[in-house]
């Protein structure tokens, strides 16, 4: 008798209910890519206002042909090599909004597209898609952008309705030719720059929602900004010019959407604190030694590629190991 | 000494589901017709059959037992007649051999029960060795034997002894139930423990969210007791036993070492209740306390239930499956093991039944890792858990061993946390098998 009635494994009365078995853990949170994606997007929504108030007609063309063409690209590249499409997780909705931030709000139609295509195409998807692009995509853009049309990308309007171009606030402070615009438009934004860079308020509110979401750490952008000052007041800057040169010239924009790219940036909390501090010095020393009146986007895409690197030598201690 | 709020660092806040069966007093589950003992039921040597076909045995009766140290001896969970000895299938999957017992329904106790009601008369010897009688096991989920965790080498000298109370698995309520309803029986376990290692510091660790739990026990606690009850932050994995002493001592286990390492011995609230049973009233390890909870279940329910009872029927008390059941696990949903049956029997190390429906236990679309650095926050032995699932997925297990996989503790927060939905404590779990087996070879 025994082997039949005594073993319970034998029974089988569960036989018809299929029991799903896998490994340990067995519940997730609701966290997800879309999500984060998501507040990237929420987060850059005041800012865009802004440049759609500042910049009129001309900065909402921009932001939908850079968004639109974004996701295009994505889609086709994703179908050409066979990959799982991922456009419904709005990193290409994300990329678009930064590629139109960092283009002057007079360029022509083409250019968002043109920029979508390289920092879709090239940066992200050729090097292996979503989590993989070794540069901010936008950035790259913008890079690629100001060395092939180089008086598009450096001609930006002035706010206000009648399209007039003139100088951003740090290339007057560079090379002079205007009037410093006050410190009020200059926190708001109604002075010149690219579309989605000028006003550090909206942008500071869009990083503080990414803050509170934990999107995004506190110390980059802080570590980053912080490091610019010091750095620029060693090299002579002073405190009157100081705050042009913090809420000017992208800084803001870079400091809390650009550097704090996943892909682009190590992982490790030693190596973000890094690069923040790598960013914030180049970013002073392109500004006063180099040639062009602003420096973040060169700054972050040079701690781009020394990311990897980086990261390396900056792995976390593991719990209970002497070294 | 701090004794608020008390935390490691890393880790992460999981949604903890304690609201099905945290307030609902432990009850009593009838006992069943017939009870499925597995002689494999803790980490260490299986014991042998000491009955035969045919043989009567009463309630804490010794059935299996073996010579070996680490191993505990095995008791029957109800009077009645041995009806088989069977290899069965346990929840932890190990192949075991089983005694099945059929109740004559008297629920007569083995005479042999003698009870104490003090620690005064009792040298550490003694204690051990009632201890060791009883079959206490750690009750957490391991079922470590405890008489050999009581026993540590000479020269490893013990200042600290820690109960484990803070219950981090989301969902369970078994621990919480019994320092709320037998703190003083969790309060006396601890006082064997210091008695046996000798030892002038315990501490009761419980995390902030049963804060119940921690008035009774400090409204039980004598002024010379020496027993500090801690408040330790409501954050995955704080139960684990190398989180527990960092938060509450500051001492760092070294990889690869044990809590004795570094002065402490850690053992779980249910153990510790367990332990006292044996000493004051001559009680084995024959019934524990399972919390039968989760949305697939009708009735959750806080159960003392005998060892050797099925599933099915401790499931079907709490008045059955609410709908089709996805998954089944034993313990908890982050360390918990999910089940191919219902047809397996209550052991020691049974902290609850978790019921998962079919949409909550579908897996969910595995995308591509983005880089976010959340496995890294809530890692609490500070891996880089992305590197060590890529490689391991890649079969590169040596790169995976360099990352440190051998450290991981599997207690599952980054795959929790992973807004990609990735497999990382899976794959990891998979790098260390792999590691661990090359060993073996060379």
């Amino acid at each position: 008798m025994q082997g039949n009635t005594t073993n319970p494994n034998t029974k089988g009365s569960l036989d018809d209910k299929m029991l799903i078995v896998s490994s340990s853990p067995h519940l997730r949170s609701d966290e997800s890519t879309r999500k984060i994606m998501l507040d990237v997007v929420i987060a850059m929504i005041p800012a865009m206002i802004g440049a759609i108030y500042f910049f009129g007609i001309n900065a909402i063309k921009l932001i939908v042909l850079a968004v639109l063409s974004s996701v295009v690209f994505e889609y086709i590249i994703q179908k050409i090599f066979k990959r799982d499409p991922t456009i419904d997780d709005f990193s290409a909705v994300v990329t678009g909004m930064l590629i139109a931030f960092n283009i002057p709000a007079n360029a022509p139609w083409w250019i968002p597209i043109i920029a979508s295509m390289f920092a879709i195409v090239i940066v992200k998807q050729f090097f292996g898609g979503i989590g993989q692009n070794f540069m901010n995509p936008a950035l790259a853009a913008r890079a690629f952008l100001s060395a092939s049309w180089p008086v598009i990308m450096s001609n930006y309007p002035l706010p206000g309705p009648d399209a007039i171009t003139g100088a951003t606030p740090l290339s007057i402070m560079k090379y002079g030719g205007g009037e410093l615009p006050t410190m009020m438009d200059m926190f708001l934004g109604n002075i010149g720059g690219s579309l989605g860079e000028t006003s550090a308020l909206l942008l500071i509110i869009g990083g503080l929602y990414l803050i509170i979401r934990k999107v995004i750490d506190w110390k980059t952008p802080i570590i980053f900004i912080g490091t610019t000052a010091i750095m620029l007041m060693i090299l002579g800057v002073g405190t009157s010019e100081l705050p042009y040169h913090i809420f000017g010239g992208g800084l803001i924009l870079g400091a809390f959407y650009m550097i704090t790219d996943y892909s682009s940036t190590p992982i490790t909390p030693w190596g973000k604190v890094v690069v923040a501090i790598g960013a914030g010095m180049l970013t002073a020393i392109i500004r006063i030694k180099g040639a062009f009146p602003e420096g973040v986007s060169y700054a972050i895409l040079l701690m781009n590629v020394s990311g990897p690197l980086i990261e390396k030598f900056t792995g976390p201690k593991i719990f209970g190991r002497s070294k | 000494m701090k004794l608020e709020n008390l935390t490691f660092k890393g880790g992460a806040h999981v949604s903890h589901h304690k609201e099905f069966t945290e307030s609902k007093p432990i009850e009593v589950m009838k006992d069943p017709d017939i009870v499925y003992i597995p002689l494999q039921q803790h980490i260490g040597a299986p014991c042998d059959p000491i009955v035969e076909i045919g043989d009567r045995v009463k309630v804490g009766q010794i059935i299996g037992r073996t010579e070996a140290f680490v191993s505990a001896p095995i008791h029957s969970s109800i009077a009645g007649i041995v009806k088989g000895i069977v290899d069965v299938t346990t929840p932890t999957g190990v192949r075991s051999k089983t005694i099945v017992i059929e109740s004559d329904g008297t629920g007569e106790p083995y005479q042999d029960m003698i009870s104490r009601n003090s620690l005064e008369n009792l040298t550490a010897e003694e204690l051990l060795e009632i201890i060791k009688e009883a079959g206490i096991t750690g009750m957490g989920g391991a079922a470590f034997p405890t008489h050999v965790k009581l026993s540590p080498p000479p020269d490893k000298k013990i200042d600290k002894v820690i109960i484990n109370g803070s219950e981090c698995e989301p969902f369970l309520t078994s621990d919480h139930r019994v320092m709320l309803e037998d703190p003083e029986k969790v309060i006396f376990g601890l006082k064997i423990m210091m008695k046996i290692l000798g030892v002038e510091e315990g501490y009761i660790g419980v995390e902030k969210n049963k804060m119940d739990a921690v008035k009774a026990l400090r409204e039980s606690l004598k002024a010379d007791d020496n027993i500090k009850v801690v408040t330790v932050k409501t954050k995955y994995p704080q139960g684990d036993e190398k989180r527990l002493i960092d938060a509450i001592t500051g001492r760092k286990v070294p990889s690869g070492g044990l809590p004795m390492d570094v002065g402490c011995v850690v053992n779980n609230s249910g153990t510790a209740k367990a332990m006292a049973e044996a000493v004051l009233e001559g009680k084995p390890l024959y019934e524990r306390v399972v919390t039968v909870t989760g949305n697939g279940i009708t009735e959750p329910k806080n159960l003392l239930v005998k060892i050797g009872t099925l599933f099915e029927e401790v499931i079907e008390f709490c008045g059955g499956f609410k709908d089709t059941p996805g998954k089944i696990l034993m313990g908890g949903p982050m360390m918990g093991l999910s089940q191919f049956s219902t047809e397996v029997p209550i052991i020691k190390g049974s902290s609850g039944i978790l019921v998962m429906t079919e949409e909550e236990a579908r897996p969910r679309k595995i995308n591509p890792c983005i880089r976010c650095a959340k496995c890294l926050e809530v890692c609490p032995v500070y891996l880089q858990p992305l590197f060590i699932s890529a490689n391991a997925l890649k079969n590169r297990f040596e790169e995976a061993g360099d990352y440190g996989a051998l450290d991981c503790v599997e207690c599952g927060a980054c795959s929790y946390i992973c807004p990609a939905n990735r497999p990382l404590t899976e794959t990891i779990r998979f790098a260390k098998r792999e590691i661990l087996s090359k060993r073996k070879k060379s």
